[in-house]
């Protein structure tokens, strides 16, 4: 048997794997990172779609990037840098009265709106702050045991009390009321703009299974809003060079600490022996060993297929097998040949972020269509162009233009699976409505659904959070119970992406809590690898 | 109508509004233990929405609530409703019609039903004992918060600390594995939960109507597995979640509760519709009735919903301007009619084989999780459901007293039935378009249904509104969210029974736990109520210590 070169493998070079990578190679550990596709980056890859032309793949906006992680990892010096920051989000009208909601999370709004909306609207979106300021601070943290933790578990479930009762009386009653609200109905009570309703409530579904009239949307929002760009809360941003920017720097800072990187090596299996992961074994046949496993993957793929059912209990088998992670969201990557056409926009709005729903009845709309496996006839779309706001991405003049479309269910009914065309054709309509001409300027595109997604990165169900982020699985009950620690019931195996708490979007804080967890489980053990077991 | 007391000008030690089953249950304890208590009822008869009236020559209708399972045992027992005339006969089936012909039929006994759900699928047969011990494990974890007034999170009064520290210690009680089942259960939906256990579409609708009942929520909506748990926590004779009928319709559990009432020395005044609430000094002194006529009482006890209670029987002035918009606010959407018929003998259904107990129970015509969904979502558009959920019920294959011989009532609640139609009122053409949308889908399944109706009585929450006085004609008072659950029911900062006037509580639905003939919420006011006056609850088991 070879004797390891390396203290541990990170299987999955998407940004959590770089970061869990980086994070372990500082802190003095020999690391070797696995990566299937020919390049690091997994969702948060930015990719030539036509020459001259760059686009984020998937994901195209920075608004959760944790700060403990650009820190810890001096992404900055690594190359890290903002193109915009605190962008702006227009809710776009076909009528040519767009409203801008114009710093963090609507600061300010622009455009014709009654003076008592911009006072509810303030007065909303205050509490809406606060609330999710509370949840913030759980991001970076390990989810703690319910039952039988330590004095760590119940210092952060003490702590979650205290911030909710540190709102003060009035609230803290009011977050008690809201918390497991749907948006629809915390806007039914202060707001009547359609456009301001549409926007929010956009907000508050996107990527996930919800409509606005579920219950239980309030807290996905609180979630988008808990994150921060830049130093403020609840801001977006865009990196310079597109969301790749945010990859290389991670993969600049993951080879400064050491870490090994190789592509084109797609993890077949994880080896076990006695109840412990040794090593994995890569598509090649080829065998690598180390005494610790940290898999990026998904959790079901990396404990199901990776490992294997047979080296689990049934129950926890039982509980990966339904843990709901089907996507909603398509992508749509243009490459224009001159500016799109926004109706009413001028170049200023351009360099913000675009939401097309008429109102919040029109996303749910869209949404019951999801529901029974079919697309939305009118999709909700969220438009940016990266190139406004950096013209290195596209030739002069040129521009190249992002689209989640919502909603497009990962599980078709039969009869609809032929519908993939005619919802990129519906997307396109929605586009032209608001852009009259833009069609004639497309010299290139991209399309994928949450199925597409799902062939091309290997997440399942092409789920942009690795597993639905509602309450069942949130926190510590993410992305099942007995696994919300990060550590498995294999000794030297983590997980480390975003299946895992908090869940997904470009933020690195999966793997900046599997990292700490693993450090803290091979304190006073020369190799760290006996800890999986430690606290359980 | 009940010629007024005699006693005009006298001071009550406490009137209650509305003898809804809350009222009264809520006055019987107040009686016991020594008030002197009047409760008024606008209608010429009491019940509220548990009535059984005579709407066609020989027949008795449940015409709202229609099925008993969720009143208190210990209510039952304290305020000795057996001896007062009642009676609750277990049903003994059910079943599921399904469009191809097929059905899909329900057992009390635990083994029968899983053999029928086998004759569906093996596996989910098999589900069906690790579902319903996971759901009685549910069910026993809320119980005992039923007849407990909810605590003030933001409180630090001892009582309120201790009563959280109690509920702290029952969730602190369980495993790990099943704390996190309960925050599971109680965010999931219905439909998630059961995908979890099953496979078959028709097995799963079966277990999903208690989760849609009563709700503005469609089966795929978080939250409603709690609806279900809602629908479960009650008993017949000790079995958890089982149903039956009460004996001479629902209004056997109004009268028997009045009769209890009045042997305890209360006065029950029919046919007067309070008006407003007086107010002096901040105080609740009384009420005056439709007409000007002044009743006066040391307190108020309000078992009409907070809507009602706030914006109609008081003004805005009186009260804390946060408090009223919170009011305004609550949720409170009818999602459900009642289409009540008498039939001129009892229905075919060939489907069924005809020994069968089925039509001995509820009956229904939805076989999948998605129908129920998509009637969901004709209510969002404002529009009653074009392929209804229907809960149908023949009682008279169980008690025989509703109709003349060989004659049956039938009682259909029908989901989902907006409170307004696209935005506007019902119309009478409307009401008749929705009661055709019922009979239709009755009559798919039964050839000789429609030849049977001698009578029937529509009811959309327009009706319902009107007669029972419900605000959307929602039939628990207000919807059954977690930001209108505990102590946020009915608002937060108000969910210990008092409103925010001096004398003045709420003993009806709107409060913790909610809807359902329970009586839950008119026991725990009357506790809370003595608890102010300092007098110990009489006759009130479990009831808490006067500090």
């Amino acid at each position: 048997m070879p004797t390891p070169s390396f203290d541990a493998i990170v299987v999955g070079g998407g940004h959590n794997g770089l970061a869990a990578a980086a994070l372990l190679g500082k802190a003095g550990r020999r690391v070797l990172l696995l990566e299937a596709a020919d390049a690091v980056g997994g969702a948060a890859r930015t990719v030539d779609l036509a020459p001259g032309f760059r686009v984020p793949e998937i994901a195209h906006l920075a608004n959760r990037l944790h700060p403990e992680v650009v820190r810890r990892l001096d992404l900055k010096r690594h190359g890290l840098a903002f193109a915009a920051t605190n962008l702006a989000t227009t809710s776009l009208s076909v009528d040519g009265r767009p409203l801008t909601l114009a710093g963090a999370f609507g600061e300010r709004l622009e455009g014709d709106i009654a003076e008592a909306e911009r006072v509810a609207w303030a007065a909303l979106r205050g509490k809406l702050l606060r609330f999710s300021g509370v949840l913030a601070p759980f991001l970076s943290q390990v989810p703690p045991r319910l039952k039988n933790g330590g004095i760590a578990d119940m210092m952060t479930l003490g702590k979650l009390g205290l911030g909710i009762r540190r709102l003060g009386r009035d609230d803290m009653r009011e977050f008690l009321r809201m918390v497991l609200m749907n948006i629809a109905d915390v806007l039914d009570e202060e707001i009547t703009d359609d456009r301001l309703r549409a926007a929010v409530a956009f907000d508050a579904v996107l990527g996930t299974s919800l409509g606005p009239r579920s219950p239980n949307s309030l807290m996905t929002l609180f979630y988008r809003l808990a994150g921060q760009a830049n130093g403020v809360q609840a801001a977006t941003a865009l990196p310079r060079g597109g969301m790749g920017a945010v990859v290389a720097a991670l993969a600049s800072a993951a080879t400064a600490s050491g870490v090994v990187i190789r592509t084109g090596a797609g993890v077949a299996s994880i080896l076990v022996e006695d109840d412990r992961a040794t090593g994995v074994v890569l598509a090649s046949g080829e065998e690598i060993r180390a005494p610790l496993v940290a898999s990026a993957m998904n959790p079901a793929t990396t404990l199901l297929s990776l490992v294997g059912a047979r080296h689990l209990d049934t129950g926890l088998v039982r509980r990966l097998t339904h843990v709901r992670s089907k996507g909603t969201v398509a992508k749509l990557n243009l490459a224009l040949d001159g500016p799109p056409p926004f109706t009413g926009l001028g170049a200023e709005g351009l360099t913000g972020r675009l939401v097309t729903a008429p109102s919040l009845q029109a996303i749910e709309t869209a949404f019951d269509a999801a529901k029974y496996g079919r697309y939305s006839d009118e999709p909700a779309l969220e438009i940016t162009v990266p190139s406004a706001t950096d013209p290195a991405l596209a030739p002069a003049g040129q521009h190249v233009v992002s689209i989640n479309a919502i909603y497009a269910p990962f599980r078709l009914k039969p009869d609809s699976e032929a519908g993939r065309e005619a919802f990129e054709a519906r997307i396109l309509a929605v586009l032209e409505r608001h852009a009259p001409g833009i069609g004639s300027r497309i010299v290139a595109k991209d399309f994928l659904t949450p199925a597409d997604i799902e062939r091309r990165h290997r997440i399942p169900g092409g789920h942009w959070h690795h597993g639905e982020l509602s309450i069942d699985q949130m926190f510590m009950l993410r992305p099942v119970l007995g696994l919300a620690q990060y550590a498995t019931p294999l000794a030297g195996l983590y997980l480390c992406g975003a299946g895992s708490h908090p869940g997904g979007g470009v933020s690195g804080a999966p793997a900046l809590n599997a990292v700490s967890r693993i450090l803290a489980d091979g304190k006073g053990s020369s190799l760290f690898a006996a800890g999986g077991k430690s606290r359980r | 109508m009940t010629p007024p007391p005699s006693s005009a000008g006298k001071t009550w030690d406490a009137i209650v509004v509305g003898a809804g089953h809350n009222g009264l249950v809520n006055a019987c304890y107040l009686a016991r233990a020594g008030l002197d208590v009047l409760v008024v009822e606008r209608n010429d008869w009491v019940g509220g929405a548990a009535t059984s009236r005579s709407l066609y020559p020989g027949f008795l209708y449940s015409n709202c609530s229609y099925v008993c399972s969720l009143l208190r045992p210990e209510i039952m027992r304290d305020l000795e409703l057996p001896k007062h005339g009642l009676q609750v006969v277990p049903y003994e089936g059910g079943v599921i019609l399904k469009q191809d012909g097929g059905y899909l039929g329900t057992f009390r006994d635990h083994d029968a039903h899983r053999r029928e759900i086998g004759r569906h699928s093996l596996r989910d047969a098999e589900a069906y004992d690790r579902y319903s011990a996971e759901v009685i494990r549910q069910c026993r974890f809320i119980r005992p918060f039923l007849l407990r007034t909810p605590p003030d999170p933001t409180s630090l009064k001892p009582r309120d600390v201790q009563e959280l520290l109690y509920l702290g210690r029952k969730f602190y009680d369980l495993t790990e594995t099943e704390m996190a089942d309960t925050v599971r259960f109680w965010t999931m939906s219905i439909a998630e939960f059961l995908d979890e256990f099953f496979e078959t579409d028709v097995v799963k609708a079966g277990f999903c109507i208690s989760g849609i009942i009563g709700t503005a929520l469609g089966p795929l909506s978080p939250g409603t597995a709690y609806v279900l748990l809602h629908h479960y926590m009650g008993d017949v004779d000790g079995a958890i979640g089982a149903w039956g009928f009460a004996r001479g319709g629902m209004g056997a559990i109004s009268e028997s509760l009045a009769s209890s009432f009045r042997a305890s020395g209360g006065t029950v005044r029919t046919g007067a519709s309070v008006d407003k609430v007086l107010v002096e000094n901040g105080r609740a002194t009384g009420v005056v009735l439709d007409g000007g006529e002044e009743i006066r009482g040391r307190l108020v006890v309000s078992n009409l919903d907070v809507k009602r209670t706030f914006l109609k029987l008081l003004e805005e002035p009186q009260l804390p301007a946060d408090f009223v918009k919170k009011v305004k606010n609550f949720k409170i959407r009818g999602s459900s009619g009642k289409v009540n018929i008498a039939l001129d003998g009892l229905p075919d259904f060939p489907a069924l084989p005809p020994s069968a107990p089925f039509l001995r129970g509820d009956m229904h015509f939805t076989d999948s999780v998605e129908r129920m969904e998509g009637a969901y979502d004709d209510w969002k558009a404002g529009r009653w459901s074009a392929d209804p959920f229907l809960d149908m019920m023949i009682p008279t294959t169980i008690d025989p007293t509703m109709a003349p011989p060989g004659k049956h009532f039938m009682s259909c609640f029908v989901q989902y039935c907006p409170p307004k139609v696209e935005g506007h009122d019902w119309t009478d053409a409307e009401r008749d378009g929705f009661a055709k949308t019922v009979v239709d889908q009755i009559a798919e399944y039964s050839p000789n249904f429609k030849d049977l109706i001698l009578h029937m009585e529509v009811r959309t929450p327009r009706e319902i509104e009107r007669e029972t006085g419900l605000t959307e004609g929602n039939i628990f008072q207000g919807e059954l969210t977690f930001d209108q659950l505990l102590f946020n029911r009915p608002v937060p900062g108000y969910a210990q029974y008092r409103a925010p006037i001096g004398g003045l509580y709420m003993c009806g639905s709107a409060t913790h736990p909610g809807g359902g003939v329970m009586g839950a919420p008119g026991r725990n006011a009357a506790a809370e109520v003595l608890r102010d006056l300092k007098k110990p609850a009489k006759d009130m088991s479990d009831a808490y210590p006067v500090l």
